[in-house]
């Protein structure tokens, strides 16, 4: 989303509060608010005028440590919360802070509603594939035969792909990033915060005490050139350590190829965030990376980013309108009504 | 021929017959016509919960009942002295409540052997013919035939859309019993079909044909009048419950300057309020369709944390699904009003038909100590007034407010001495916008004399907090699990609540002597019924008194003083003992209870009855 005003110099400092930061050492989280932060002075916005709204979830302390305004609501409902805040003051800075149980599971209604409605926000989804708070059952992101908690003999559930829901629900802002890559997540954040309407964000959060390594493949040095693929606007789909793969669309089909003997970056896919159609192909490029070879990378980056009108300012221009075409509402008129009759004393 | 004109006081008529025989378009319009005339009135609309229940059955019968009168009027009244039967389910269902020497006017159409099949009379029996109305006034018209016949010139009509106009000549017919005149229909009809000539001018044509009948068959002899009534001087208007509540919450934010937010869910019977709120944009009204009712009361609380007064709307089954919500902004403590229309329950129950069984949810229906102001409107126009007062309490004491309504008060109409803007109490309402001078921190759970904490929205500069719904430090606001301070904040809380006690009015008797026999105390929609009956008594020379709560949580300070007057006390309620219970836990008295719950109103006749034993 984005709302430009003046902002004093500020720097990451003053978006801390005196709380303790309570989450375990170690976690993911502690990144994502350390970029968060950093992100927030240079985005314009007075701080009085952010707001940070959270549900229910490890995730969702991230309010108490953000010196700006803020609300730890109930769980999964903080894109609802959200929603009627933003329709009522448009001009603030609203970010939603969320995990895969919050925005996915419980929270699940609201979130493609949110989208669906294009209301001009931010929303973070941390997801660590793990139910953290309450100690380790399996989530909606968990991949399939997990052993948890609740699934002792392993999950039965096939997991939600988010940036496929989003696109789903028609979110006009669909990214990825990861709590192990500070630059590439900071770029996203400025992102979503610059477009206008629903900003959807997944971000790959390790849970190092219910969880550990769950992206291990995609942030560690020995692996993630392999297996990341860094989405850049007007660039060819290229990856691995030497800068040798790359994605090529056969038909509808992506498809995995070595560069080299013939084949160029100008055979590549192009990347381009307005393709609504390739968006939908590059977002199904998820696949389980330990399984068999014809794998696709995992990719990262903004997938896909439109403009279309955003509720809260349709919904303020209507109210405009019948202002200026039928005048201010008068009470004694409206109490009136169209027709009365006068008993007399 | 000549007609003579009867002049009658009071009158109970009942329009019944299939779902899709228009009968409550044509009791609001018979309504509307006796309003203007300034006649006293109460309606009672009752219709099935399906859109389009089977054709000709007894479960698809809708009905309005109306009652007018040149005395005053309380209630829709117990039984009926006119039944129009547009059909013989129509009849069935209706007879028990129709007065012995009561006039059935009966479509002869709705009562041929398919329809008196469907309304479940043995094979060959036709209570038109059979002798089994002897002593009512039967006036049977075959309303289908007139209509068509009326309508034969108009060829462009299918015979679909010509007996769609049945109803218009009903309501004629009973515009020239009761000596009316046709304009407020036309004009109504012109309204509705002005840009569609051939409907309008059928129904208009229809409309005067059941007058003419009325006028130029000889079976009739004799007119009615109802004189105007003797209400206070004034300026009336005709008003419904929901519509009542919706120009009570336009009036709170006019007068406190805060813009609505109204996040909701459809649900019947509470729909029309949002219905109501959505056509007035031009009063800065912000009206939010949620994709469920959570997402209602969760949009709500997100507009009242950024400054405007959030409102959400449901009925029982929706009022369940906020619980959480509830909880949230009890903890928060911000302003919001809930209103919940209530209806038949458990679960979807009887979504069409009126009862007073969510006091209880009111009350404890949460998780935690979790207590709510709650205050309930006695009849349609009282609606305004109530969620005045819902807005005034939310903002003043920084809560939410729980408004009870329910479906007998949000269908039914009566006369409203509307009120002028300028009379009307400002509600004064303080943001904080800076630090004091002796502040160095804002603490969001400071509290004033009357317990309440301060209301900073977003986009003051320096006073950037967070708030939760984990327990919070006192004064911080700070997540706090400590053994003792958590006991504070529950007392806190609670003390909160019950100090609204000093900010509302004492209660009063709405009549009778202030000690005597018999107290009945009441809440809600049996108001007009406790009303009449307990007037009645009085009459006779009976020692009863009426005191009607508006204020439900906290009680007014003086209710246990009026209380200890009285040797006993009678809580009528259509619920299985709701109110009663809180009463005695409150004040050790030990009230009882009269309870009905079958999806109408109590009557006067049964309070009559059962306060004559008490008496």
């Amino acid at each position: 989303m984005s709302t430009q005003t003046n902002a004093a110099a500020l720097t990451a400092k003053d978006f801390a509060t005196d709380q303790e930061v309570r989450w375990c050492p170690g976690c993911g989280d502690y990144s994502i608010l350390a970029q968060v932060q950093k992100v927030m002075p240079g985005i314009g916005v007075p701080k009085e005028n952010i707001v940070i709204i959270s549900g229910i979830g490890c995730s969702s302390r991230f309010p108490y440590y953000m010196n700006t305004y803020g609300m730890h609501s109930i769980h999964g409902r903080a894109t609802a919360i959200a929603s009627g805040l933003k329709a009522a003051r448009p001009e603030l800075s609203v970010w939603i802070v969320s995990g895969d149980g919050d925005s996915m599971s419980i929270g699940g209604n609201h979130t493609i509603h949110l989208l669906r409605r294009n209301f001009d926000v931010n929303m973070l989804v941390f997801n660590n594939q793990i139910y953290g708070l309450t100690k380790g059952q399996y989530s909606p992101t968990s991949e399939e035969h997990k052993i948890t908690k609740s699934t002792p003999f392993g999950s039965i559930d096939h997991p939600f792909n988010p940036l496929a829901l989003a696109m789903g629900a028609d979110a006009s802002f669909i990214a990825r990033s990861m709590d192990r890559d500070p630059k590439h997540l900071q770029t996203v954040l400025t992102r979503a915060h610059q477009h206008k309407g629903s900003s959807f964000v997944e971000i790959y959060q390790n849970c190092n005490i219910f969880n550990d390594g769950a992206f291990e493949i995609f942030t560690e040095k020995g692996t993630k050139q392999d297996t990341g693929l860094y989405l850049e606007q007007g660039q060819p789909l290229v990856f691995g350590a030497n800068k040798n793969k790359g994605i090529k669309l056969d038909g509808l089909n992506p498809v995995v190829v070595e560069l080299g003997n013939g084949i160029s970056a100008d055979d590549l896919w192009i990347h381009d965030e307005k393709d609504f159609y390739k968006a939908q192909i590059l977002i199904r490029m998820f696949d389980n990376l330990n399984k068999n070879e014809g794998f696709y990378p995992r990719p990262f980056g903004v997938f896909y980013q439109t403009e279309r009108a955003c509720y809260e300012d349709v919904m303020a221009m209507q109210i405009e309108e019948i202002i200026a075409t039928k005048g201010k509402g008068n009470l004694d008129k409206l109490l009136r009504g169209k027709e009365v009759w006068e008993i007399v004393a | 021929m000549s007609t003579k004109e009867q002049v009658l006081q009071d009158v109970v008529i009942k329009f019944a017959g299939d779902s899709g025989d228009g009968m409550q378009l044509t009791g609001q319009q018979f309504t509307n016509n006796t309003a203007l005339l300034g006649i006293d009135l109460a309606t009672f609309p009752d219709f099935p919960a399906e859109i389009r229940a089977p054709i000709g059955t007894l479960p698809g019968v809708s009905g309005f009942q109306l009652r007018f009168s040149s005395d005053r009027v309380f209630t829709p009244g117990d039984m009926c002295d006119v039944l129009v039967a547009m059909n013989a389910a129509a009849l069935k269902v209706n007879l028990k409540n129709l007065k012995r020497s009561g006039k059935i006017i009966a479509n002869i159409d709705g009562f041929d052997t398919k329809n008196l099949r469907l309304a479940n009379y043995t094979d060959g029996v036709n209570p038109l013919e059979d002798g089994s109305l002897e002593g009512f006034e039967v006036i049977k018209i075959d309303v289908t035939k007139l209509t068509r016949e009326a309508l034969k010139d108009f060829t462009e009509l299918g015979v679909k859309e010509r007996d769609r106009a049945k109803n218009m000549f009903v309501l004629g017919f009973i515009y020239w019993m009761y000596n009316r005149t046709l304009d407020t229909t036309i004009n109504f009809l012109k309204e509705k079909f002005g840009k569609k000539e051939v409907i309008l001018q059928s129904n208009i044509k229809v409309l005067q044909a059941g007058y003419n009948y009325g006028d130029t068959t000889e079976t009739f002899t004799t007119r009615y009048k109802v004189e105007k009534a003797k209400l206070p001087a004034g300026v009336y208007r005709s008003i419904m419950g929901n519509q009542a509540l919706a120009y009570g919450l336009i009036a709170a934010s006019e007068k406190s300057g805060l813009p609505i937010f109204l996040g909701t869910y459809p649900i019947t019977p509470a729909s029309d309020i949002l219905h109501e709120l959505s056509k007035y944009k031009s009063f800065g009204i912000r009206t939010y369709q949620a994709e469920d009712e959570i997402a209602g009361i969760a949009s709500a609380i997100g507009a009242s944390y950024g400054g405007s007064l959030g409102v959400t709307t449901t009925s029982g089954p929706g009022m369940a699904l906020k619980s959480e919500a509830m909880g949230l902004a009890v903890m928060l403590e911000i302003p919001l009003v809930i209103i919940n229309i209530q209806r038949g329950g458990p679960s979807t129950g009887l979504p069409t038909k009126t009862e007073q069984s969510d006091l209880m949810q009111a009350y404890y229906g949460r998780n935690g100590e979790c207590p709510m102001p709650i205050i309930a409107s006695a009849t349609p126009s009282d609606c305004f007034e109530v969620a005045y007062e819902a807005v005034r309490i939310a903002v003043q004491h920084m809560t939410p407010v729980i408004l009870l309504s329910d479906g007998y008060i949000a269908n039914g109409a009566e006369p409203w001495k509307f009120p002028k803007a300028d009379d009307l109490q400002k509600i004064e309402v303080k943001f904080k916008t800076s630090l004091n001078d002796n502040e160095e921190k804002f603490m969001p759970y400071l509290r004033d004399e009357k317990l309440v904490r301060p209301w900073a929205v977003p986009g003051t500069p320096g006073l950037e907090h967070r708030i939760g719904g984990l327990e919070k430090q006192n004064n911080t606001g700070n997540v706090n699990y400590e053994p003792e301070n958590h006991q504070l904040m529950v007392n806190i809380r609670q003390e909160k609540v019950d100090k609204i006690a000093e900010y509302i009015p004492e209660q009063k008797l709405d009549s009778g002597p202030e000690k005597g026999k018999v107290l009945v105390i009441g809440w809600g929609s049996t108001y007009g019924s406790i009303k009449s009956a307990v007037a009645e008594l009085q009459e006779q020379g009976y020692s009863v008194s009426h005191a009607h709560l508006r204020y439900v949580r906290p009680f007014p300070k003086n209710l246990g003083s009026i209380i200890k007057n009285f040797e006993t006390v009678l809580v009528p309620e259509i619920n299985n003992g709701q109110l009663v219970k809180i009463l005695r836990d409150v004040y050790m008295v030990d009230a009882k209870a009269y309870n009905k719950i079958m999806g109408v109103p109590i009557t006067k006749t049964e309070l009559v009855d059962v306060l004559k034993k008490m008496l």
